[in-house]
């Protein structure tokens, strides 16, 4: 018989309306990185909160370390040796990193704050879990990636035993994504169990010994990971067959419909982010842009998008100068864009998803007239693209805050791809969205492509980048380095080409 | 949850309540004490005991300073209430007042007090001059009487003060006080009346010595007391050492600010004059025997109040007529309660102007033009 | 979203409710009856048709400013200026009022319109400011409340009159008093504003809810950004809802200029209207007909309050608690909804 730290059994959580967790089990052993895996929306979070003493659940039993408990709250199981790390990081910006993770069962003396224990303290146990921070630094100070290890200390302070990881890596950087990685092996070795939740397949198959998946609230398997693939997991995940690597046909490239040249874009403090950036994108092209974050992709994109201003160089688009025009006129020129960030650039989040489709385009005919808003041609349309895009939403009349990423995201490359715009900028089309939903995007990236339109597509994943760009310039301080083919190329020359130490000389046109 | 929430809201007001209603009864008590001295002894009062037979009834409408503004409202009411107690009439039957919260109520609270057949009306303050004049001529069977302006109407009878007088005498008192021969007035707002208080204070003053600075400051309000405190730190830090103030609440500032300094600097001279009634009290420096209060400029608007009351209810209303209310008639008054600061010397002199005008020697002048003209015969 | 608004019509009607309630508490815990209270306050307020004149008097400029207020607010602006924008609308319809000999037809219009290009030039200083320059509009708009107070004052003694703390009145063309109304309330001083106000309420719906520009407002108040990235002219937008808002406050400056004080004299303190504005909006939701309502029922406690002394004892005063209590509800129904949706969100 195997020894198990958490048992979950049967669990059963119902919410207005839906089942969120019907009859789930759960079980971890000691010492493991147990996944658990499902779509947004699944019901892993559910399943976790109640683990966590968040949510009672209707029905179901959870031990801990073989012995049957209720959890009531979070102080329960934080009793128990549970410690969430939230998505979310529950920090005070204005606090030190020791006083962030000493808040509430602080050391005292006399009744005040022993801070110099607590410093102590706080060392000791990063250091023992090769967690590096400054105990005296301000939260507001420190970069995401350690702020997330301020929220695992806060847990390992408290004397958790069972660390939950809620989607750590959703905000990391590869490189804080690889140390993470390093932290959690390291807790297992000495003695802790991790279950992470994610959807990130490549992380699964990485660092867990096993994993759970979910789907639509019901517990689908639990696998060892050893003996599985990544496929499988997806499928099991999706409830269909997943492809990865985008089946797409050769692309078949004609005139040039967009082209950049010598573009020097300032960022706001005047500082040169693109500096002599010379592109080319061809009629039923994707051209990806590959690059470390922060090497001018973003006033690039802007730039074009007409929301920063352009410090020298030339935009045509279609052979017309593009450059400088505001952003109206650069979108009725046919420039389509689907932003880094939806939640702030692509939705109106309070608006319903309806007047969300319309966001560029409700002063043309048909959707109004005289100024005068036509609000039956705005909801037909918008009928038209939630159907055809697969957009899951109550209604059309539903605020675009309460759906999904991925269906957020799809009712933005509806609206975008509908304008029928001759090119197509990508920002980040997947960032948090899940395996369908990505296999989605990619799929609408390329029928886009087909019907012989110019895409541009910027990410900051290497695989995305490979899989579904036609060519891939590479973009370092400001300028492209290079452009190559992703079948003639590697992750490996890319990373170098990314990272500047390595120069192609092309692109000059 | 939610029921959790309410139930501590429910709490939470029970306790607000029960504050308040504490502060509500508290208050009550305190409209009662008066603090005024000497009730005035209106003529006729032997009627008291058929207890309210006549069915006789008197209201005020307050203006926005309310009730209870320690100034002319509070001075009327008391005035009201000592004419009704003395007739045997119960408040809210017989006597009342409405409280205007706004400008815009001074109309809606008129037309009430008609409605419940009132038959004399008082507007207490010049700003309900235009709803008097309104509301008179939509009743011309009820009878009104405005404190402080002009209404011409038969059914209305104008209320008004030799306010420039007392002013003048208050000035007399201030030129013979100043050593600095820096003087100081702040009023509240900019207007007629309020003029007519600056006027006669720079004419007194200047009628004792010509060469006497006054500081002439107008706060544009009548209840912001921190600006009145701000005003008055200014003057007594450029060495202004008597002010008055015809302002309202706002004068509640310079008494804080003029105790302050006091206070620090017991040997300084930081004076104050009140107005509309004995500030005597508001002078008290806190845990010693000074007091700031030189004299105050009272106007006995419950003495005008009672008088017309008095009158109306024996079938001799003043309607139509200007009823200037003065010195002879105690309309007017030096307030002689600082014994300590308004010496005999300054008493004497007072007097001496008071007689000198009683005789017509003297016309104090009542507004700007006036005042160029006074000034250049002096 | 329709069930969005009924939660919200539900949580405003159990805040009043809540309050009145409150306010019944207190009345019998100060030892006043509270059932001749209300009683008296109802009175006050409907007792018979002079008393329902002066209450819609009294609601007609507050359905304005709620509305100035509401506008604001739902382009993301917080305008607490409507006070001086009220203040210099009034001023502004005085002025044309008194200044011209018109016909009836041709002169109140002309007059309202003034007013409100008064207001909006006032709303037009903090948009700018905010759009341009990025000054927060609370500071501006609360900075341009006292300007407007004592200009005000000032244009009344010198431009106005020659020294006088009042101005002439309006001359009959431009009045919005009628004869009927007058004579029909027995005396009051209601005026044709009201529909004037209730026809307010409908234009801002349909400014915002039908037209292209409202649909600009509303989502430069909800997402800046995105709407930059969709085109929209944000730093435009804001003035225009400012200058809007302003109007909205000018008109309501008109009604106490043309309608009920038919002048205007020297005020030694603000008219509240536009910072009761502020709670009207806040209690009606921001939404033309709420405003409407909630102007309703702020105009029938401040009229009924002025009979509660008078007929049951209880101090007016006593109905500024419970107004205060109304809001503090309605606010306090804000908490409890956004920490219930805190945790629904988690739940997903």
């Amino acid at each position: 018989m195997v020894e198990y730290v958490i048992e979950m059994l049967d669990i059963r959580k119902e919410f207005p309306g839906i089942v969120a967790n019907d009859n789930v089990n759960l079980q971890v052993k000691k010492g493991e990185i147990h996944a658990l895996l499902g779509e947004n929306g699944a019901g892993k979070s559910t399943l976790m909160n109640v683990l966590f003493g968040l949510y009672q659940p209707e029905k179901g039993e959870i031990r801990v370390r073989g012995k049957e408990v209720k959890i009531t709250d979070p102080n329960v199981a934080n009793d128990l040796g549970i410690g969430m790390v939230h998505q979310h990081f529950m920090l005070i910006e204005k606090f030190t990193v020791t006083e962030n993770i000493v808040l509430g069962s602080e050391p005292k003396k006399m009744g005040r704050i022993d801070m110099a224990k607590a410093e102590r303290e706080v060392q000791e146990i990063s250091e023992r879990y090769g967690l590096r921070v400054d105990p005296r630094a301000k939260i507001e100070n420190i970069s995401v990636g350690m702020q997330q290890r301020v929220e695992i200390l806060k847990t390992l302070y408290r004397g958790a035993e069972i660390l939950i990881f809620d989607e750590p890596t959703a905000v990391l950087t590869p490189q804080e994504i690889k140390e993470l990685m390093e932290i959690m092996k390291a807790l297992v070795s000495e003695g802790k169990s991790i279950i992470l939740i994610t959807h990130k397949l490549k992380e699964i198959m990485e660092i867990c010994d096993r994993c759970t998946v979910i789907r639509r609230g019901k517990g689908i398997d639990t696998l060892d990971i050893a003996k599985t693939n990544p496929s499988e997991l997806a499928s099991l995940m999706v409830g269909r067959e997943v492809s990865f690597t985008t089946e797409k046909t050769p692309a078949a490239p004609k005139e040039v419909i967009f082209s950049v040249k010598d573009l020097v874009v300032k960022d706001t403090r005047k500082v040169d982010m693109v500096r002599n950036l010379n592109l080319e994108i061809k009629a039923g092209e994707i051209v990806g842009i590959a690059g470390v974050d922060g090497n001018g992709q973003t006033e690039f994109i802007e730039a074009i998008a007409g929301l920063r201003e352009v410090e020298s160089g030339k935009i045509y688009l279609n052979g017309k100068d593009i450059t400088d025009l505001k952003p109206r006129k650069v979108t009725e020129s046919g420039v389509g864009h689907i932003p880094q960030d939806r939640h702030k650039f692509g939705l109106v989040l309070d608006f319903p998803i309806g007047e969300n489709m319309v966001l560029q385009t409700y002063y043309q005919k048909p959707y109004a007239k005289n100024g005068i808003l036509n609000f039956k041609e705005i909801y037909d349309k918008a009928r038209k693209l939630i159907k055809e895009y697969d957009v899951r939403t109550p209604s059309e009349h539903t605020l675009a805050r309460a759906l999904s990423g991925g269906n957020q995201q799809k009712a933005i490359i509806g609206r975008e791809v509908d304008r029928n715009p001759d090119l197509l900028i990508a920002a980040q089309p997947t960032r948090g969205l899940d395996v369908g939903a990505i296999e989605f995007v990619h799929q609408k990236l390329i029928e886009e492509r087909d019907s012989g339109k110019a895409v541009l597509l910027l990410s900051f994943e290497l695989d995305e980048i490979m899989n579904v760009s036609d060519r891939i310039a590479v973009m370092y301080e400001g300028e492209i380095v290079a452009v190559v083919k992703p079948e003639e190329t590697s992750e490996e020359e890319l990373g170098l080409l990314m990272a500047g130490s390595k120069r192609q000389k092309v692109g000059e046109s | 949850m939610l029921k959790n929430r309410l139930f501590y809201l429910f709490a939470l007001l029970l306790a607000v309540g029960l504050v308040l209603g504490a502060c509500g009864t508290a208050d009550d008590e305190d409209t009662g004490n008066g603090g005024d001295t000497e009730n005035e002894q209106a003529e006729g009062g032997d009627q008291a005991e058929e207890g309210g037979a006549t069915d006789f009834k008197v209201g005020m409408v307050t203006d926005v300073g309310g009730v209870d503004d320690k100034s002319f409202n509070q001075s009327a009411w008391e005035g009201l209430k000592a004419f009704g107690e003395e007739q045997g009439m119960t408040e809210m039957e017989g006597y009342t007042y409405a409280q205007s919260e706004s400008n815009a109520d001074y109309n809606t609270n008129l037309n009430r007090l008609v409605r419940e057949e009132y038959n004399l009306i008082f507007g207490i303050g010049f700003m309900l001059a235009d709803a008097i004049t309104q509301v008179s001529g939509q009743y011309p069977d009820t009878n009104f009487a405005i404190v402080d302006s002009v209404v011409e109407a038969d059914n209305v009878a104008s209320i008004t003060f030799q306010e420039h007088v007392g002013s003048f005498l208050v000035g007399v008192a201030a030129a013979q006080k100043t050593q600095s021969n820096k003087v100081g007035f702040i009023g509240g707002v900019d207007s007629e009346l309020i003029n007519k208080f600056e006027v006669g204070f720079r004419a007194g003053v200047a009628s004792v010595n010509p060469d006497i600075q006054v500081e002439v400051q107008y706060a544009g309000a009548f209840d912001k007391a921190d600006k009145g405190k701000q005003i008055a730190s200014f003057m007594y830090n450029s060495g202004i050492d008597v002010i008055y103030h015809a302002a309202g609440g706002t004068g509640n500032g310079v008494f804080t600010e003029a105790k302050d300094l006091k206070k620090n600097d017991p040997d300084g001279n930081y004076w104050v004059i009140g107005v509309d009634r004995d500030q005597y009290e508001e002078g008290a420096v806190p845990d010693t025997d000074d007091n700031v209060t030189l004299t105050s400029m009272v106007k006995r608007v419950d003495v005008a109040v009672a008088d017309v009351a008095t009158r109306a209810m024996n079938g001799e209303f003043p309607g139509g007529e200007i009823l200037a209310y003065g010195l002879n008639d105690n309309g007017i008054a030096v307030a002689e309660t600082n014994k300590e600061a308004l010496t005999e010397e300054i008493l004497n002199e007072v007097n001496s102007w008071k007689e000198r005008i009683a005789a017509g020697e003297v016309e104090v002048p009542q507004n700007h033009d006036e005042l160029e003209a006074y000034l250049g015969n002096l | 979203m329709a069930n969005k608004k009924y939660s919200f019509v539900l949580v405003a009607l159990i805040s009043v409710l809540l309050g009145l309630l409150a306010g019944a508490i207190i009345m019998l815990v100060s030892g006043y009856n509270p059932i001749n209270g209300y009683a008296a306050l109802w009175e006050g307020a409907f007792g018979d048709l002079y008393f329902t004149g002066e209450t819609l008097r009294r609601i007609t400029p507050l359905i304005l400013a709620g509305l100035a207020v509401g506008f604001a607010f739902r382009t993301g602006l917080f305008n607490i200026g409507v006070e001086g924008q009220v203040i210099v609308g009034w001023l502004a319809a005085i002025w044309a009022g008194t200044a011209f000999e018109l016909p009836t037809l041709i002169h109140l219009p002309f007059a309202i319109l003034v007013a409100a290009l008064a207001g909006a030039f006032w709303g037009f200083i903090p948009g700018l400011l905010k759009a341009k320059l990025h000054v927060h509009e609370v500071i501006v708009t609360i900075m341009l409340n006292y300007t407007a107070l004592y200009i005000a004052n000032h244009v009344i003694r010198t431009l106005l009159t020659d020294g006088k703390d009042s101005t002439p009145y309006v001359a009959e063309s431009a009045s919005l008093r009628t004869e009927w109304l007058t004579n029909l309330t027995q005396f009051s001083s209601m005026h044709l504003g009201i529909i004037i106000a209730v026809f307010g309420a409908f234009v801002m719906w349909f400014l915002l809810e039908r037209t292209t520009q409202g649909y600009e407002l509303r989502s430069v108040g909800f997402n800046q950004h995105a709407s930059k990235y969709a085109g929209m002219k944000v730093d435009r937008k804001i003035i225009l809802s400012m200058v809007i808002s302003g109007a909205f406050a000018g008109v309501a400056g008109a009604m106490e200029g043309l309608g009920t004080f038919q002048h205007m004299y020297v005020m030694s303190g603000f008219t509240n209207i536009g910072f009761d504005g502020i709670a009207v909006a806040l209690l009606g939701g921001n939404a033309g007909l709420g405003i409407v309502f909630a102007a309703g029922l702020f105009g029938t406690l401040k009229a009924g309050a002025l009979n509660m002394p008078l007929e049951a004892g209880v101090p007016s005063e006593l109905v500024d608690i419970v107004i205060a209590l109304i809001i503090f509800f309605v606010a306090g129904s804000y908490m409890i909804r956004w920490i219930l949706s805190r945790f629904q969100k988690e739940g997903k």
